[in-house]
């Protein structure tokens, strides 16, 4: 490695600048961080940048097509729906509802994973057993089939979906941090810590999981993007977020009987779907660019 | 009589190696009897090519792993009779590694801070400032900078790691370090800048080094001792000076022999070796080097000779008990 | 006319920091049936330059030269197709891990057959007998079956040899080895390098020894290239190099082999390789040097007879040393 040894420059400027020229090395994943960055902000100020309350039924303007087409109106520039709510307004307080689901996904399906795959992949034995037995039975059923069930457990609803979609994509983290850590606990480091006397508590949390991140970032990354799918087809299904709320799955759902007559309805939905999906998928095949070259390095 | 720090006799270690699904697993005999005695402030080296039991050995003598059978004592108390948990702690801090590559040695997420104070926060009391000072004390006998304290591994060359790496193992001050190929990793000039801390660090500390190498002309220099071994088993050992002078067994010949040397002539007759080294699940009866050995007869091939004393060396070798070569040598 | 020649060969990478020059400037000329060597510790570029030769650096490096000749051929003015006629066939390489050059999913017998397919064309089969006896001349015992053998069943001696077969297949005249015994036991490279020479002997092929270790280069090679940094610092015929080194690094260098050592401790050379960030001015190597001069901090040497060095030494008028002298650790 070429690594200068003396560096005076701050230690986190020197990383993030050579993250960045990795990452930037493919201008899609920069496109898509821009585009997703946009997303964020959107959700983030939505009250603030949409026209309309979102939930703001206006009768007499039922049904108006988008702005640039006949009988579109300036004011709705999306067009509005069978009950004259802004479409435009929907999609953007539907950005807050999509974001936030693929946030709890991860963090929720995260955080079991890593945990029950540092222990599968450090105690071995039985509970490695046990604990792989189970993750390969969740993954045996299709993700949505078993969102599904679970959802029709727990009952319908946005935080139900979030839960039973967290499930499903638990047992990818747990696989990934055993394997990480199954290479990681042969390395020289951890017998180093060993040797010191750490406990496998330290070994486990301290020692080796900072080292296991990286995959798991990039996969948690693309989690996200298929969490706002699924969030999305449940919705759509009528078992996640319900009929009122302006997520991007409900708004299809409940405007699939326009598909013919007012193709904007759902057409627009569906593009916000494609298009944060997108950049997120976008975005994290940038990070495994940039993040696994650096793992072979050190 | 001055007690020997480490004292092993017969140690033995065998790994059960699956050899296929339905079929009953075999022994692999990583390390078959070594015995030795270290003693502070000497260094015993232990040579030999590529799985030949040295790094085995290392890992037993480091209490990385417990023997299958034979008799470690480290500072006087037997390993095999310590079942205390906190007199086995005490223990383990007398003895400390330092690991071939350096760049795996070192956790890459974490800090050179970090890295040499975790031997204290786990063993010692000490506070967080007492700590830093240690850390920093020993950063700087080591050569290292105190602004190095602040850094991950990853902005050090190989020869700083490996000095952080000898930093952490002293830290909890350990009677015996074991060497894994220390400098193997390293270039020439780095390479003499480790070796020389190392031997100034053993003159100053008295510390007993365990230096697990295949590198002979580093070895002749950091030497006292030197233990050649051969698919886990030891076939001489003696000092260095008799080691390198006079070598006995024709293993330890070929292998010095073989050795390049910038200060040679260029025709100068080597004594080659055939083949290669047999697999440890299945080494040849008798004498393990028979297959390669240009003096095997019918004893070396049936039965394994023991170590034994001739010129200052102990040796394991029937040619030698025959006087088959040791004449050959006297006429010379 | 010499086999190869390379003038002033520079590579440089784009690196996440701007630009590193990992090769500056190197001659080389190497004539038919020659043994050369190139010496240089890690990050001196000696892989580098000749990967460069190759052909086989990443998108990162940009090669500029002004002249790579090959056997009266000009190598920097072909097209990427006329340059792969000659780079596998004529000019060839072994790497320094045999176990990961050879693809583990195909057999040796598949894998030396494809090459000489490649070359010769025809039919895979007609070849079988040329690969066995190809293994007979690298001294692979029972040749014929280790032709259904597969990389993982072979040491890492035998895999060696498996690639030295590979490359001498088509027999080529220029032959690059690339650290080819650094991963492998002392007794087995005594072997690989006793069966490289041969090779190149009875084959009429130039040789590349790539290296890190003096030692293997003190046995082998007719003349030493010494590199540091990026520098070609010095290159002589190997007698001369090790019995009267002339650029202070080449004499740093031998001095601080532990055979060359007197007392106790080690000539070690102070300091580290310079990064690309810390590279000094004047002389590359002034900061490690003991004969360092003020000259040698502001300007860059030029090369005379083969050393780049402001104050070359001679035998008799070796300038006094310095303060630094003898220092055994940074």
């Amino acid at each position: 490695m070429k690594n200068p040894t003396v560096v005076s420059k701050s230690l986190r400027v020197q990383q993030w600048r050579e993250f960045w020229f990795y990452f930037s090395a493919s201008k899609t994943a920069v496109a898509g961080l821009i585009f997703l960055i946009g997303v964020v902000l959107m959700a983030l100020f939505a009250d603030v940048i949409s026209p309309h309350e979102p939930a703001e039924q206006y009768r007499q303007f039922a049904k108006v097509p988008p702005a640039w087409k006949d009988g579109g109106q300036i004011q709705f520039l999306l067009g509005t729906d069978y009950a004259g709510r802004d479409m435009w307004s929907r999609i953007i307080h539907g950005s807050r509802l999509s974001l936030l689901a693929g946030c709890v996904v991860v963090v929720l399906s995260l955080s079991i994973g890593v945990l029950l795959g540092l222990v599968a992949g450090y105690r071995g034995g039985w509970l490695d057993s046990l604990i792989m037995r189970v993750m390969d039975t969740i993954m045996a059923v299709p993700g949505l089939l078993m969102a599904l069930v679970f959802v029709a457990i727990l009952g319908p609803g946005l935080l139900n979906a979030m839960v039973a979609i967290a499930i499903t994509y638990t047992p990818s983290f747990v696989r990934l941090t055993r394997a990480s850590t199954l290479t990681e606990l042969n390395r020289d480091y951890v017998t180093a810590s060993k040797m010191a006397g750490a406990r496998p508590m330290r070994l486990m949390f301290i020692s080796i999981l900072p080292n296991c991140m990286a995959p798991l970032i990039v996969q948690g990354t693309l989690s996200f993007s298929t969490a706002i799918l699924d969030t999305a087809a449940l919705g759509f299904l009528g078992m996640g977020a319900q009929a009122p709320m302006p997520e991007w799955g409900t708004l299809i759902a409940e405007n699939r009987d326009l598909m013919l007559s007012a193709p904007w309805t759902v057409t627009f939905p569906g593009i916000a779907i494609l298009l944060a999906v997108l950049a997120i998928n976008l975005v994290g095949d940038g990070l495994r660019d940039a993040l696994d070259p650096k793992l072979k390095r050190s | 009589m001055i007690q020997p720090i480490v004292k092993a006799r017969d140690l033995q270690k065998h790994y059960p190696v699956k050899s296929g699904f339905l079929k009953p697993s075999q022994n692999l005999r990583a390390l078959a009897g070594v015995s030795f005695d270290l003693y502070a402030g000497q260094t015993l080296a232990v040579v030999g090519e590529s799985g030949c039991g040295k790094s085995t050995l290392a890992r037993l003598l480091a209490m990385i792993e417990e023997p299958t059978s034979g008799r470690l004592s480290i500072d006087g108390v037997d390993l095999t009779e310590v079942n205390n948990k906190s007199l086995s702690k005490g223990l383990r801090q007398k003895v400390q590694m330092v690991f071939q590559d350096p760049f795996g040695s070192l956790n890459p997420r974490h800090k050179i801070g970090d890295i040499l104070q975790e031997p204290l926060v786990i063993n010692t009391g000490l506070n967080a400032s007492e700590r830093r000072q240690k850390a920093l004390e020993m950063m700087s006998l080591v050569g290292l900078r105190e602004e190095h304290f602040q850094r991950y591994p990853h902005m050090f060359s190989g020869g700083q790691r490996q000095r952080i790496a000898i930093a952490r193992a002293l830290i909890l001050k350990p009677k015996v370090v074991v060497l894994d190929e220390p400098v193997s990793a390293l270039d020439v000039s780095i390479q003499a800048q480790v070796i020389n801390l190392l031997i100034e660090l053993q003159q100053e500390l008295s510390l007993a080094y365990v230096f697990i190498s295949h590198d002979l002309s580093v070895v002749r220099h950091i030497a006292d001792e030197v233990l050649v071994m051969y698919l886990g088993r030891p076939v001489e050992h003696s000092s260095k000076e008799v080691l390198f002078s006079n070598p006995q067994h024709p293993y330890t010949q070929a292998l010095l022999s073989a050795t390049p040397q910038v200060a040679t002539q260029r025709d100068r007759q080597r004594i080659k070796l055939k083949g290669e080294m047999p697999s440890p699940i299945d080494p040849p009866s008798g004498c393990v080097f028979n297959p390669r050995c240009q003096y095997a007869n019918q004893d070396c091939l049936t039965t394994p000779p023991v170590m034994e004393l001739y010129n200052e060396s102990r040796v394991a070798c029937w040619a030698l008990k025959q006087r088959r070569i040791g004449d050959e040598k006297l006429a010379n | 006319m010499p086999l190869l020649e390379i003038v002033n060969l520079t590579v440089d990478f784009a690196t996440a920091n701007g630009s590193f020059r990992a090769v500056d400037s190197i001659d080389l000329s190497i004539d038919e049936r020659e043994i050369v060597a190139i010496v240089g510790e890690s990050g001196s570029g000696k892989s580098v330059a000749m990967l460069a030769l190759m052909g086989l650096l990443p998108w990162t490096a940009t090669v500029s030269a002004d002249c790579i000749r090959f056997d009266g051929q000009d190598l920097l003015g072909m097209n990427d197709k006329q340059r792969r006629k000659i780079i596998g066939k004529d000019i060839s390489m072994i790497f320094q891990e045999p176990m990961t050059s050879l693809n583990p999913c195909f057999t040796i017998g598949y894998q030396l057959t494809e090459v000489l397919c490649q070359h010769f064309g025809g039919r895979r089969r007609s070849y079988n007998n040329r690969a066995v006896e190809l293994l007979q001349q690298v001294g692979i015992p029972a040749a014929e079956t280790r032709l259904n053998a597969y990389p993982h069943q072979l040491s890492g001696g035998m895999c060696q040899r498996v690639m030295i077969a590979m490359m001498i297949a088509c027999q080529p005249k220029l032959l690059i080895a690339d650290e080819p015994t650094t991963a492998l036991d002392v007794t087995i490279q005594a072997q690989i390098l006793e069966l490289l020479v041969e090779l190149q002997q009875n084959n009429n092929m130039a040789l590349v020894l790539i290296t890190h270790d003096m030692a293997v280069v003190a046995e082998t090679a007719e003349r030493v290239v010494v590199l540091y940094a990026g520098w070609q610092v010095e290159q002589r015929s190997a007698l001369d190099l090790f019995s009267n080194p002339r650029h202070p690094y080449t004499e740093a260098l031998l001095n601080a082999l532990p055979e060359r050592a007197q007392g106790k401790l080690l000539n070690a050379i102070p300091g580290v390789v310079p990064g690309q960030l810390d590279r000094p001015k004047g002389c590359i190597f002034n900061p490690r040097c003991c004969y360092v001069q003020d000259l040698c901090r502001q300007q860059i040497p030029e090369r005379q007879e083969g050393v780049l060095c402001h104050y070359p030494l001679e035998l008799d008028l070796k300038p006094s040393r310095s303060s630094q002298d003898m220092v055994t650790d940074s």
